[in-house]
C-alpha cells in the first residue's frame, strides 16, 4: 500500500502543486518584486528601490486604517467567538431541532461578502433613515455595521467547529468531574475549555485573520465613507493601487507590509493559544 | 486492480488535459494573429455597449477581422484597463479621459498623426497631444447641463425663458419646492452620492468653479487651485440638495437609477446630466425634453451655454503587434467613415462625432444643447479632465455628502479644504 501510494504520488500531487505555484508562489514573488517598482501594468515595471515603502509609511490614512482594522479585528474576534461558543454549547444539549438550528445558523456563511454588504446596507440605511442619518455619514455606524455583518456571517461557521470540538470531549471526563462535585461553571472553565483548546486555536486564528483581511464587506457596506474613515487596510491598499496615477507601487508596498503584519499577528496568536492546549 | 489503474490513468489524463487546455487557449489566441490582425476594444461607455457589440459583429462579417469589445463597469475603467493591459492579448484600442489619464498611459499610446482617422477630424483641438505625438483622438463630443421636463415646468407656471441666471433659476426652483404638495412633483431629482451617481457632482458640477477660475487666470491647468468660485459651488449644491425628491441626509444612498427614475416618472423637473442619458429618459417624450446651462451665479453668465467637451479619447496600444495596430486603425477609420459605422455612432449611440461624416443628431438633448451654440452663447469647456486624481474627486465627494447631511459652515470648510488643499496634495502626489 505504502509503495503504491509512493509510486502514484506525482499523479496526485503534481496538479495541485502546479496550481499552487501558478496561483500563489509566482504572484507572491512578483508582488514583492513589484513593491520595489514603479509600474502601470504588472508586466512592465521599473525598479525604484524603497521609495514606495517610504510613501506607504508616511500615509496618514493608511495608519488610520491600521488602527481601525486592529480595533475591528479585536472586537469581531471576541464577539464571534463568545457567541459561537455559546451557541455550540446550547446546540449540543439534548433537545429537539438542534440540527435545524445548526443549519440555519450556518447558512449566512454561504452567501458572498459583496452581496451581504449590499443587503445589510439596505437594512441599516432603512433603519438609520428614521433617525435622519445614513451609514456613510459616521465611521462608527460603519464600524458597528461591519461587526454585525461579519458576526452574522461567521458565527455559524465557528459554531460548527466548536460543536465538533465539544462532541469529541470524552464523556467519562465530564462524568468524573460531575461525581467529584464540580459545579457547572467549574466544569466549563476547568474541563470543557481546556479540552476545547484545539478548536479555540483554529477559530481564533480564522476570525482574527478574517478580521484583518476583510475586504468585500467593507467595500460594499461603507466603501470607506465618510472620507476614508471607515476604510480598512485591504480596501486602503486597493484604493491606493487604483486611486492615483503612479501609485501602483505604493499600493503594492502596503500590501507587503500588510502581509507581514497579518502573518506576525497570526503566528503570535497561534503560539499563545497552542501553549494552552492540553493532552487528552 | 487493473481497473483501478486504468481509472487512475484516466483521471490523471483528465487533469492534465484540463491544465493543457488552460494554457492552450492562450496559445490559440496568439496563433489567431493571421495577416489581418485583430481588434480588441476596451469600451468606456456602458450605455453604448450593446451598439458596440453589434457594430463589431457587422465589421467582422464584412471584413473577417475579429473584433472583441469589452465594456468596463461604470467607474471601473482604469482598474479594468490596468489588468487587461497586463495580459498577452491586451486591448489594442483603449480610452483615456484627457491629460491626467494620458499621463499614466502615454507609454502605451501609438502616434496617430498621419493616420486616416486623424485626417477626417474636423478640428485639431479634438486630438489629445503628448508633445508632438498625437496620443489620442476624441470620438464623441458631449454636452451636459440641467435637463428639464418642459411640460412640468409649464405646469408650475414657468418656461425656460424665465431662467437666465442663477438668481432667476433659484426663484423658480424654490417656488416649485414651496408648492411641492400642490404640484405633485419636486424641483430636482435626488442628488445621489452613491458611486453610480456621485460623478455628476464631484466631477461634472465641480467643473464649473474650476472653469471660471481657469478663465480668470487665463490658464488651462494648474497645480494649485485657489477656489475663487467655491461659494458659487456651494450655492448651486445647496439648491440641488434642498429642493430634491429626497432629504439631503438620504443622498449618500441614492443611485443614478434613482435619479433617472425620479425624472422619468415625472417626480422632478430638473435633472443634472448629459446628452448621453437620452436613451434612458426618452420615455417622457422628445417634445418634453430640454436642457439648461448650469448657472452658478457668476457675472455675465447670461451668455453661458451648456458644458461641451469630451472625456473620451481613443488611443491605440503601441505595444500591440504591427498587424493588430493596422487592423485597429482600419477599424477606427471604418467606424467614422463607413455608413454602418457612422449610422451606429450617430444614431444608435446618439453621439456627436468630431469627424466630417457626422450626421445631424436625432438626440433631442444634443439638438437642444446646440441651440445655445447657435444663439452665440459660450459653451463651458470640460476642464475636469485636469483634476489631479480619482482620490481628489473622492475626497470632494465625501465632503459634499457630509455637508449635505449637516449644512454648517464648518462642514463646508471641509469641502473647501478637500477641494483646495486636496488639489495641491494630489498634484504633488502624482508622479
Amino acid at each position: 500500500m505504502e509503495k503504491t501510494i509512493r509510486r502514484y504520488m506525482p499523479i496526485f500531487v503534481l496538479p495541485t502543486f502546479c496550481a499552487f505555484i501558478l496561483g500563489f508562489i509566482i504572484p507572491f514573488i512578483m508582488g514583492i518584486w513589484l513593491s520595489f517598482c514603479e509600474f502601470t501594468t504588472v508586466t512592465d515595471a521599473k525598479f525604484v528601490g524603497l521609495s514606495n515603502y517610504v510613501e506607504a509609511i508616511k500615509d496618514t490614512v493608511f495608519r488610520h486604517s491600521f488602527w481601525y482594522t486592529v480595533l475591528f479585528a479585536a472586537v469581531s474576534l471576541i464577539v464571534i467567538n463568545v457567541a459561537a461558543f455559546a451557541l455550540a454549547m446550547a446546540l449540543t444539549q439534548k433537545m429537539k431541532g438542534t440540527n435545524i438550528f445548526r443549519t440555519i445558523f450556518f447558512m449566512p456563511n454561504l452567501i458572498g461578502g459583496i452581496v451581504l454588504g449590499y443587503i445589510w446596507q439596505l437594512i441599516f440605511n432603512g433603519i438609520l433613515e428614521k433617525y435622519n442619518t445614513a451609514l456613510g455619514l459616521n465611521e462608527w455606524y460603519g464600524f458597528w455595521g461591519l461587526i454585525i455583518l461579519v458576526s452574522w456571517q461567521q458565527i455559524g461557521y465557528m459554531m460548527i467547529i466548536y460543536i465538533a470540538g465539544l462532541q469529541s470531549i470524552p464523556g467519562d471526563v465530564m462524568e468524573a468531574a460531575q461525581i467529584d462535585g464540580a459545579s457547572g461553571i467549574q466544569r466549563l472553565f476547568r474541563v470543557t475549555i481546556p479540552m476545547m483548546m484545539p478548536s479555540i486555536t483554529i477559530c481564533m486564528f480564522l476570525s482574527i485573520t478574517n478580521g484583518f483581511k476583510l475586504f468585500d464587506q467593507n467595500l460594499s457596506l461603507t466603501a470607506g465613507e465618510p472620507a476614508k474613515m471607515s476604510e480598512m487596510m485591504a480596501l486602503n491598499i486597493f484604493n491606493t493601487f487604483y486611486g492615483r496615477t503612479g501609485w501602483e507601487g505604493v499600493g503594492q508596498a502596503k500590501a507587503v507590509i500588510f502581509f507581514v503584519i497579518v502573518v506576525g499577528i497570526g503566528l503570535i496568536q497561534l503560539r499563545a493559544t497552542r501553549s494552552k492546549e492540553v493532552q487528552q | 486492480m487493473k481497473k483501478k489503474r486504468v481509472l487512475s490513468i484516466v483521471l490523471a489524463a483528465a487533469m492534465i488535459t484540463g491544465m493543457a487546455a488552460g494554457c492552450g487557449s492562450d496559445g490559440g489566441g496568439n496563433s489567431g494573429k493571421d495577416a489581418k490582425g485583430k481588434v480588441y476594444y476596451l469600451n468606456f461607455k456602458p450605455e453604448a455597449d450593446e451598439y458596440w457589440q453589434e457594430l463589431a459583429e457587422t465589421y467582422t462579417e464584412e471584413t473577417g477581422v475579429p473584433v472583441t469589445v469589452l465594456t468596463a463597469a461604470s467607474g471601473e475603467y482604469e482598474k479594468t484597463l490596468k489588468s487587461e493591459m497586463a495580459k498577452t492579448d491586451a486591448p489594442t484600442l483603449f480610452q483615456v479621459n484627457g491629460p491626467v489619464g494620458l499621463a499614466s498611459w502615454k507609454d502605451y499610446c501609438y502616434d496617430l498623426s498621419g493616420s486616416d482617422i486623424a485626417g477626417v477630424l474636423t478640428d485639431d483641438s479634438f486630438a489629445l497631444m503628448d508633445g508632438d505625438k498625437m496620443a489620442g483622438i476624441a470620438y464623441v463630443i458631449e454636452n451636459y447641463g440641467i435637463i428639464y421636463n418642459k411640460a412640468l415646468l409649464e405646469k408650475a407656471g414657468y418656461s425656460a425663458d424665465d431662467i437666465t441666471d442663477f438668481d432667476s433659476f433659484k426663484k423658480v426652483v424654490e417656488d416649485i419646492t414651496a408648492r411641492k404638495d400642490e404640484l405633485g412633483f419636486s424641483a430636482f431629482t435626488s442628488a445621489g452620492m452613491d458611486g453610480s451617481s456621485d460623478w455628476r457632482f464631484k466631477t461634472h458640477l465641480a467643473n464649473l468653479p474650476i472653469y471660471y477660475e481657469y478663465k480668470d487666470e487665463g490658464i488651462d491647468n494648474t497645480d494649485a487651485i485657489k477656489g475663487t468660485y467655491l461659494d458659487n459651488y456651494r450655492q448651486i449644491w445647496d439648491l440641488y440638495i434642498n429642493n430634491a425628491t429626497c432629504e439631503p441626509t438620504e443622498i449618500s444612498t441614492k443611485t443614478a437609477d434613482d435619479a433617472t427614475a425620479d425624472f422619468v416618472t415625472e417626480e422632478a423637473v430638473f435633472y443634472q446630466n448629459g446628452t448621453w442619458e437620452y436613451n434612458n429618459i426618452a420615455d417622457i417624450g422628445d417634445e418634453n425634453l430640454g436642457i439648461l446651462p448650469i448657472y452658478i451665479g457668476v457675472d455675465g453668465e447670461e451668455n453661458q451655454g451648456v458644458c461641451t467637451g469630451t472625456e473620451n479619447y481613443w488611443c491605440v496600444n503601441s505595444k500591440a503587434s504591427e498587424d493588430d495596430i493596422q487592423a485597429t486603425l482600419d477599424f477606427m477609420n471604418w467606424c467614422v467613415t463607413s455608413d454602418e459605422g457612422v449610422e451606429a455612432m450617430c444614431r444608435d449611440m446618439g453621439f456627436v462625432i468630431p469627424f466630417s461624416s457626422n450626421l445631424e443628431s436625432e438626440n433631442t438633448l444634443v439638438n437642444e444643447a446646440n441651440k445655445y451654440m447657435e444663439e452665440g452663447k459660450t459653451p463651458v469647456t470640460w476642464v475636469f479632465s485636469t483634476m489631479p486624481s480619482e482620490e481628489w474627486k473622492n475626497g470632494v465627494g465625501s465632503a459634499l455628502t457630509a455637508y449635505a447631511a449637516d449644512q454648517t459652515d464648518a462642514n463646508w470648510d471641509k469641502v473647501v479644504s478637500a477641494f483646495v488643499d486636496g488639489w495641491a496634495a494630489e498634484a504633488a502626489a502624482a508622479k
